[in-house]
């Protein structure tokens, strides 16, 4: 398989009053062609900041302050604004989390998908009108010579996001950078989006990140895994691995905290403590205040190593039996 | 749309109506223009003719059906001064206020939006916080000080423009103005300046707070990501959205231009309605005063309706409610 | 604890001793150096005016202390009397240093005591409108937005169209004219307030309403009258100032700033700025300094508006 996207070391820091945030602090990871990899975490993990890492979105006080970012071999990170440009939304596209705040609320659909494709390509209008028609249609969004004359709030939230997934294929990206794509909408319209998206990249052989806390959607969706927790990633691999078998307490917390059928009338398990204040990470593991199986090794913060063939930052593997989902 | 129109026609009726009370019993309550207008050597049967001439001797109560009466068929009643109708007397002074009007408004426009749009970007560089102490400036300078000042540095000392009067009147298109020959712009340059002071600085602040706020939307991020040059982001999607903004704002204030122009006409001799009306003012010429007031009140209250029609042209989201009622 | 305007626990939980609000407030506020030198200099102008009648070299109202022989004089010359006219005379003979600062007496008097009139009036009836809710609070809130559609300095010119001149009336036509922001300070108070959980508990716990009103909207809206009044009362010293230089303010018999200036008006034209640009230069600065102590009180009191 060949490698898109070739992450390693990333550090992103923000450099704020109250003291320097590592939100990425040395993330290392590869999608190749046709794959989907789950990003999964809390909500201030990392994740996110690492997708618009990627894109070189980053603004101030953040800044990427170390790692490198391979784009098809290429380095991108810290490139010249010039250069990211023609990737974004050429090469690298971005889906976001809420359809309602991302499209521009007063310029119709037509003018927001047409200007993804002229940025990048020398074509007629006319062109870029009939392709972004044929990229609703893809999507599934009916009568799509109407919906490019909406305004976005003349549409649902899913229409919006099914547009937003359409204008991220347009230019036939090798990469997708999907940031909670599902979350803001109902559980039966995020099942018809994650379809939309696992058709589009198998059609089309585009990788795709796709970044979410909701475990149960990325099991069913990607090849592999990264789950982050304060700016690291702490488990990595194959999706039936990790899911059947997390390895790494945090992991093995996230599942049991997902409810699921079959396990009715059980308490559902909770991670205890609150998230990590990013300002003041304990010295050793970051997960260490909240983790059952704190010992003496965690006050150093543990490497990263190769375990039953995934890479776990922990010095003491939860063999479990294994868990359903 | 026509329902909403019609209703607000007829609230605007009702503002026009109660001002008209307030108005006429306010300025008739006070002051005895009689006195004014009779020599001073009049005997008491002079006296008592002039009342009787002007209608004086009838109780306030009639003085005003009669007004009202007059008014629904055009007459505002007529000037004791002048001895000419008042609304006459108005609609000839209105060209002029007009003209400076719409002069210092297009001056508030090209100056305080490019200046908001710099300020708003580039929020710490140290022109924009020069331009935003301007700002505070021109917010608290009194009108007639700064008059004063142009008056004294462009007039007396730099002779670059005269200091008073409207200058030769033109005609274009079969519309006269002093806006159409050189010497009427050299006499409007500084009034409308003058005029404009205020309205620039309040562009310039409401321009800055809507970049600032747009450029934190999630809308703009996305524009990037879809890598948009940083033209299109700021000119379509960042103008587009805080032009709804501003144009409503500055369209309301043309309203208070109309009214400022009191103190710029006063300072400058512009022969409009403002300079109008404080000589009616200070001559105790009470139709004259009621006749500028109900104008005025008539102007506030069709700019609001103009406004408001814009606005729902304007914003997309506005003219959805709209079609649905 | 809900009664405190704001929460206090959190951004004091740091530091080691407990910081009353007003404490914290006077810290901040400090922290500006523009802010500390406008209120500094509004203070020292406030003394200026009402020391007047002992540290000016006349009393330019007492015609026995002023001559014609005086009239017009550049800054600097030496009066008949033998003082030197510091900032020049006027077309009457009085020396400007002191009719300044007689003039700030009455500027500063009218828009004092106007925007205290107003801000009560204003607060008592936004708070009648909060207190009483339905379809009297729907009525006074549609009066005050009427009158805010026109701006302030129109209807003020109105009212002196209709009241005539005077310092009483003035300010009664300065009060109108402003009563109506304040009242609408209260107003937003009350909605954000009301539309706090607190208050529906409170009401579900059979809490009167004069308790709420008193106890929740009273206190929060205190924060924001402030800053509404201080701009308000800058605004009104403006106002009075346009009105009279207009001739439509206060007579030549009570000279504020503003007829001051209106005052050396004919004699611009003719080169002797000084009779017009130093009560400009006072009114300028009070009116300045008060709009920085404003704006700077709005960043401090305002949490919100921080960034």
């Amino acid at each position: 398989m060949t490698e898109v996207l070739e992450v390693s070391g990333l550090k992103t820091h923000f450099f704020t009053h109250a003291g320097v945030v590592k939100a990425v602090d040395g993330v290392d990871f590869t999608v190749s062609k046709g794959e989907v990899m789950g990003l999964v975490g809390e909500s201030g993990s990392g994740k996110s900041i690492t997708g618009f890492s990627i894109l070189g979105l980053i603004e101030p006080p953040g800044r990427i302050v170390d790692g490198s970012i391979r784009f098809n071999g290429d380095e991108i990170a810290n490139a010249p604004e010039e250069r990211l440009k023609t990737l974004r939304g050429n090469r690298i596209s971005m889906i976001f989390q809420d359809p309602m705040m991302t499209l521009n609320p007063v310029l119709r659909v037509d003018t927001q998908m047409i200007e993804a494709i002229l940025a990048h390509e020398n074509v007629s209008r006319q062109t870029a009108w009939e392709r972004s028609r044929d990229a609703l249609g893809l999507v599934g969004i009916p009568s799509p010579e109407e919906r490019l004359q909406a305004y976005p709030h003349q549409l649902s939230g899913g229409m919006r996001q099914r547009v937003a997934i359409a204008t991220a294929f347009l230019n036939q990206p090798d990469l997708i950078i999907a940031d909670e794509p599902t979350t803001a909408l109902d559980v039966t319209i995020q099942a018809q989006i994650i379809h939309e998206a696992q058709k589009l990249t198998k059609r089309t052989g585009t990788a795709m990140i796709w970044i979410t806390h909701d475990l149960a959607v990325v099991a069913g969706l990607a090849d592999r895994i990264s789950v982050m927790y304060a700016g690291r990633i702490v488990e990595q691999g194959g999706i039936d691995d990790v899911i059947d078998r997390p390895l790494h307490p945090y992991t093995v917390g996230l599942l049991g905290s997902v409810p699921t059928a079959n396990r009715r009338g059980q308490r559902l398990f909770q991670i205890e403590g609150m998230t990590p204040n990013m300002l003041a990470l304990p010295e050793g593991c970051a997960f260490g205040p909240r983790c059952q199986a704190l010992t003496a090794a965690c006050s150093k913060r543990p490497p990263i190593k190769d375990v039953d063939g995934r890479s776990l930052r922990c010095f003491n593997p939860q063999r479990t039996k294994e868990t359903t989902l | 749309m026509t329902v909403f129109v019609i209703r607000r026609l007829l609230q605007a009726m009702l503002v026009v109506f109660l001002m008209s009370v307030i108005v006429f019993f306010g300025v008739n309550i006070v002051g005895d223009p009689v006195y004014m207008l009779v020599s001073p050597d009049a005997d008491q049967a002079d006296i008592e003719a002039a009342i009787r001439r002007l209608g004086l001797d009838r109780p306030i109560w009639e003085q005003y059906w009669l007004f009202l009466k007059g008014a629904a068929q055009g007459d505002l009643g007529d000037s004791f001064v002048f001895g000419e109708p008042a609304l006459k007397l108005i609609l000839h002074h209105m060209p002029a206020t007009m003209e400076l009007a719409f002069s210092a408004l297009f001056l508030a426009i090209v100056i305080g939006i490019p200046l908001g749009l710099y300020a708003g970007l580039y929020p710490d560089s140290p022109l924009s916080k020069g331009v935003m102490a301007g700002s505070i400036l021109g917010f608290s300078l009194p009108t007639f000080w700064v008059g004063l000042m142009l008056i004294m540095l462009f007039a007396v000392e730099l002779r670059w423009v005269p200091a008073t009067g409207r200058g030769d009147i033109g005609s274009f298109l079969g519309i006269h103005s002093s806006l159409f020959t050189l010497d009427g712009l050299s006499h409007i340059f500084l009034p409308a300046l003058n005029l404009a002071l205020l309205k620039i600085s309040l562009a310039i602040r409401l321009t800055r707070a809507g970049v600032r706020e747009a450029m934190g939307q999630d809308y703009v991020k996305y524009a990037r990501a879809k890598g948009l040059s940083t033209r299109r982001i700021i000119l379509v999607h960042v103008m587009k959205n805080i032009m709804i903004p501003v144009v409503t704002v500055m369209g309301l204030e043309f309203g208070s231009l109309i009214g400022f122009s009191v103190v710029t006409e006063s300072i400058f001799a512009w022969p409009g309605m403002g300079k109008l009306l404080i000589d009616a003012i200070l001559q105790l010429d009470r139709p004259v005063v009621v006749a500028y007031l109900m104008i005025i009140v008539l102007f506030f209250v069709l700019i609001n309706l103009i406004v408001d029609i814009l606005y729902s042209i304007l914003d997309p989201r506005v003219r959805l409610q709209d079609q649905g009622a | 604890m809900t009664d405190t305007v704001t929460d206090h626990s959190l951004t004091t939980a740091k530091s080691p001793k407990v910081e009353t609000p007003f404490q914290r407030f006077r810290a901040e506020f400090f922290e500006s150096r523009i802010a500390t030198a406008a209120l500094g200099i509004f203070l020292i102008i406030v003394l200026l005016a009402i020391l007047a009648p002992w540290i000016t070299p006349q009393n330019p109202y007492d015609l026995g202390q002023v001559s014609v022989m005086d009239g017009r004089l550049p800054p600097g010359s030496e009066a008949f009397d033998g003082y030197t006219m510091w900032l020049g005379s006027d077309g009457s003979g009085r020396d400007l240093y002191s009719a300044i600062l007689y003039g700030l007496r009455i500027s500063l008097t009218v828009g004092l005591a106007s925007g205290v009139i107003a801000l009560l009036i204003g607060m008592a009836i936004g708070l009648v409108a909060a207190y009483a809710g339905g379809r009297t609070e729907a009525f006074i809130m549609r009066i005050v937005d009427l009158q805010l559609s026109f701006p302030a300095s129109l209807v003020a010119l109105m009212m002196v169209a209709a009241l005539g001149k005077g310092v009483d009336k003035i300010i009664l036509a300065l009060v109108i004219a402003q009563w109506a922001y304040y009242a609408r300070t209260v107003r937003a108070t009350a909605l954000v307030e009301r539309g706090k959980e607190y208050v529906e508990a409170a009401q579900c716990l059979g809490i009167s309403r004069s308790r709420i009103v008193f106890r929740h909207i009273l206190p929060n809206c205190m924060a924001p009258l402030i800053v509404v009044g201080t701009v308000q009362t800058a605004s009104a010293i403006s106002l009075e100032a346009t009105l009279s230089f207009l001739g439509v303010g206060l007579p030549q018999t009570e000279p504020s700033i503003g007829v001051l200036i209106a005052n050396g008006f004919e004699y611009m034209l003719s080169g002797r700025y000084w009779i017009s640009v130093f009560p400009g230069v006072a009114l300028l600065m009070t009116v300045v300094s008060i709009n920085l102590v404003g704006d700077h009180l709005r960043d401090v009191l305002n949490p919100r508006l921080k960034r």
